[in-house]
């Protein structure tokens, strides 16, 4: 069992006539209430009641999460409770944490490095909390194609977890351990929706023709699957517990009968993802061309980048990344990551009226089309500063240079003078050029690559950067609202 | 079917509905339609309905055979002289030429105002009252299963109809006295509505807007009332009403009467707000009424008349023509039973935004929604339509095909299907 915690950072409503005056993005009402509210509901519960039962069955009972920096970040922010009880769960030694982008992003679809960089990020973030390096790698809303895979195996992750998607499987059941295509390496762990989805989507809904499901019929459904076949993934949302299905629905009573009905009733076991892939053998590669996700019937990516506004704010957005990162300012990288946060393309999607429920009740806007005038406002407003950014960083770097060029011609000039005391003259020598040393300045980047960090990457000097950073964003600006 | 206007000499949606309405019902097999409206001018769509010359009589009945779709709508025209949807700009004319003459007018609304001339009652609820016992004897003199009456101004007619001929009425409600005064109701008005509406055997609203309002404030058991949405006629030969644009700025547009039902006065905060952020646009505010002095005057002061511009009262094709050249169209209505242009302005391509107090809004997927009053809203939807470019051409792109589904003859069979109710 793998489950997924995630919160976006909710931006307010933002209007043009803010473009260019106010440069704070987030709700921190929004964010700080419902962050609670999860909190209260489904993490602080449902943590307590993993750990219990990982102490009573003595680690015979193991899940895995994946959790992303933003979500980790807002933790921080409104409650270090949750960070806490994640970091027991991990001391146990029975819960796995996996890799994944910081930002819960869309970077994989975007060559240029920006996957990688948020990767990293998030490795060291996770190393920070919970003391281990993450070995196993999921996606964004499970996004995935073989080009994806290869760049992760490339990273040094051993396996990654995708969605089962029945257009990709085929006849194949995802009850098996797959490879990539293009690189064998790194093994793939298929979700089963079919049983993920029964207590995801289907566990409360009264209208289903296997209602009420109890964690007896639940492993009697397990007991189905035929004996050769030999791991069942299942992936959930964390909010499933608490959230998505309230307590009333009996989700908890659930969740504490399942291991025990396992143990007792059937043949399975539990295991962290790791431990899938050291211990299970592959059968074959997955072709997956095209990217595909855990989400809509679909399972592709329209619901993030299906229709026009979708794609034009996320080619804006990628558009400024190179900008982004050849100026050192922390407040703009730490906007730039929780810009990428894929939500907001969520928010946007015109699938609604199609797919509607679930669409609509995560989305905090009334209309896509609001959802998106909001975002490129915003992402307007980030443009402004980021250019402006990026000529006072010029400036400062022409300023520098030139300098060390006066600096170097009155040098050369002295040592000419000796030159010609000595009555040798040597016209060969060179002076730098201003556009040499500015080409370099402009592609590559000085300091240290420490100092390219993401603004809450690991680190200790880092921690410092993010409390200065914290000054503008949500603690910082809620104490002067109040 | 008793109606007030017919094209081209409307003022507002109703005639328009109507005669839509109508088009569309035209080729239902084994309907004839019988359209009455107070007056008509001889000019009204010739292609398709052909006018006789009015006699002398105050009753004069005529058949005629509709050639394109050979079917027998007759119009009945009854010489009177009231005119119950003045444009504006007539109305003007109408208040001077008979005020040299003397005669009367009444206020009914402050939407727009409705005026007579003489000649039949004393005031206007008296003509209503003279247009019903025509109405009594065209039930009796023609063979008639269903009686269907346009708006308020028409009830009385319609209930004298029911009553000659024992035929039952449906009542078709296109705005109420709420939506045109803004809730200060005339009583007598309110009255008429009422009355109409109690002894009608069915009601039909234009959106589930109007629907609310006439069980809720007229006291109307929901069971009595269905929606039936409006449509829109395909524009014919687009091309030739395209004009060549003279500018290179953005074009925003507000196309209605110029009254308080219409919102102007949000438009013109919007594009205030607009235009502290962007030189590269212009609004026009197209239509005329009541409120057209005082928005000239409040651009003014507000230093935005360079880039606010007026038209006056636009008509027909020239509507099209200003859609063409517009890159956002705005209804701001604070209500809005229906509202037929922002369906015009898909149909251009132009991407629109309307309030939620209209009855469109409840259908339009494509389009930005606002509430009148959240003028930031409205702002940031204007400026977010002009410098997102995927925005505007989405709509572009869905809205013509939305548009296009929405057709009278569905709305007719609609309509048909409540007849079919009363009629074994």
């Amino acid at each position: 069992m793998y489950f997924q915690v995630h919160q976006p950072f909710r931006f307010r409503r933002y209007r043009f006539f803010d473009i260019g005056n106010d440069h704070y993005y987030y709700d921190d009402y929004s964010n700080e209430t419902i962050l609670q509210k999860v909190a209260d509901k489904c993490y602080l519960p449902a943590n307590e009641l993993i750990l219990e039962m990982i102490q009573k069955y003595q680690g015979k009972f193991r899940v895995a999460y994946s959790m992303s920096g933003i979500a980790i970040e807002q933790f921080k922010l409104y409650a270090p409770e949750v960070l806490e009880s994640f970091r027991k769960l991990a001391d146990t030694g029975h819960v796995e944490f996996l890799s994944e982008t910081y930002s819960h992003s869309l970077a994989s679809l975007k060559a240029g490095g920006e996957f990688e960089r948020q990767v990293k990020a998030h490795r060291n973030l996770m190393k920070e909390h919970f003391g281990k390096v993450p070995k196993v790698f999921r996606n964004t809303e499970l996004i995935y194609s073989d080009e994806i895979g290869a760049r992760v195996a490339k990273m040094g992750y051993k396996a990654m977890l995708t969605e089962g998607a029945k257009h990709v499987l085929g006849w194949k059941s995802p009850n098996y351990l797959y490879c990539n295509a293009l690189n064998p390496k790194l093994k793939l762990l298929l979700k089963n929706f079919k049983l993920s989805d029964d207590i995801a989507f289907r566990f409360s809904n009264k209208g289903w023709s296997e209602y009420p499901l109890t964690a007896e019929k639940y492993v009697k459904w397990l007991n189905l699957v035929p004996k050769k076949e030999e791991v069942i993934n299942l992936f959930l949302d964390y909010e499933t517990f608490g959230e998505h299905q309230w307590k009333e629905t009996g989700i908890f009573e659930f969740l504490k009968a399942f291991p025990e009905m396992v143990f007792r009733n059937s043949p399975f076991t539990f295991s962290t993802p790791s431990e899938v892939a050291d211990k299970l053998q592959v059968v074959a590669a997955a072709n997956v061309p095209n990217p595909i996700s855990w989400a809509d019937e679909e399972r592709d990516l329209t619901a993030w980048l299906g229709n026009e506004m979708q794609q034009e704010a996320f080619e804006k957005l990628y558009s400024l990344c190179d900008k982004v990162y050849s100026v050192e300012d922390p407040a703009i990288r730490q906007d730039y990551a929780y810009l990428q946060v894929s939500d907001h393309f969520y928010y946007m999607s015109t699938k609604f009226f199609s797919d509607g429920e679930v669409h609509s009740y995560f989305n905090p806007f009334d209309t896509p089309y609001e959802a998106f005038i909001n975002y490129m406002n915003i992402l307007s407003d980030f443009e402004i500063r980021l250019n402006a950014a990026l000529k006072t960083h010029v400036d400062d770097q022409v300023a520098r240079l030139s300098k060390i060029i006066q600096e170097k011609e009155e040098q050369l000039r002295r040592l000419e003078k000796q030159l010609a005391g000595r009555k040798v003259v040597r016209k060969t020598v060179r002076k730098p050029s201003a556009s040499e040393n500015l080409g370099r300045v402009e592609t590559g980047e000085p300091g240290s690559p420490k100092q390219r960090k993401s603004p809450a990457g690991a680190g200790k000097p880092k921690t410092k950067k993010t409390s200065t950073a914290g000054k503008k964003s949500p603690s910082g600006k809620k104490s002067s609202d109040t | 079917m008793f109606g007030w206007e017919f094209p081209p000499h409307i003022s507002g949606g109703l005639g328009t509905a109507c005669y839509g309405l109508t088009k569309g019902m035209s080729s239902i097999p084994g309907l004839e339609i019988l359209f009455v409206v107070p007056r008509a001018y001889g000019d009204e769509d010739q292609s398709r309905i052909r006018l006789l010359g009015a006699g002398d009589v105050s009753v004069d009945v005529r058949k005629i055979r509709k050639r394109k779709y050979l079917k027998d709508l007759s119009y009945i025209e009854i010489d009177s002289n009231l005119v119950p949807y003045t444009s504006p700009e007539e109305y003007t004319r109408l208040v001077k030429k008979s005020e040299n003459r003397g005669k009367r007018f009444i206020e009914t609304r402050t939407g727009g105002k409705l005026s007579f001339s003489g000649g039949y009652g004393k005031d206007l609820f008296s003509e209503i009252a003279n247009y019903a016992i025509i109405a009594g004897e065209i039930a009796l003199t023609q063979d008639i299963d269903i009686i269907h009456a346009h708006d308020w101004l028409t009830f009385p007619a319609g209930i004298a109809a029911k009553r000659a001929s024992g035929k039952p009425l449906i009542i078709h409600v296109h705005a109420t006295d709420f939506d045109r005064s803004g809730g200060n109701v005339n009583p007598g008005v309110f009255e008429i509505e009422k009355m109409g509406m109690h002894l009608a055997d069915r009601i039909i609203a234009v959106s589930n807007l109007t629907r609310n309002t006439i069980i809720e404030k007229y006291g109307i058991s929901p069971e009595k009332v269905e929606t039936v949405y409006n449509a829109v006629d395909p524009i014919p030969d687009q091309e030739r009403l395209k004009l060549k644009r003279g500018i290179t700025d953005k074009v925003v547009t507000f196309l209605g009467r110029v009254t308080m039902q219409k919102g102007p006065e949000y438009f013109v905060q919007a594009a205030y707000k607009v235009l502290q952020k962007m030189d590269n646009v212009r609004f026009v505010m197209a239509g005329s009424g009541e409120l057209l002095e005082r928005m000239i005057h409040w651009t003014a002061k507000l230093g935005i008349s360079d880039r606010f511009h007026y038209t006056g009262f636009l008509r027909g094709d020239d509507v099209f023509r200003m859609f063409s050249i517009s890159d956002v169209y705005v209804m701001p209505s604070v209500s809005e039973p229906f509202g037929i242009s922002p369906l015009e302005a898909m149909q251009s391509n132009v991407p629109s935004i309307i309030s939620y107090q209209s009855g469109v809004a409840e259908i339009l997927r494509y389009t930005l929604k606002v509430d009148f009053w959240d003028v930031d809203a409205m702002a940031d939807a204007i400026y977010g339509l002009l410098n997102y470019p995927s925005l505007a051409k989405m709509f572009a792109r869905h809205g013509i095909q939305e548009v296009h589904d929405m057709k009278w003859e569905n709305s007719g069979k609609k309509v048909y299907s409540i007849y079919k109710a009363f009629v074994s």
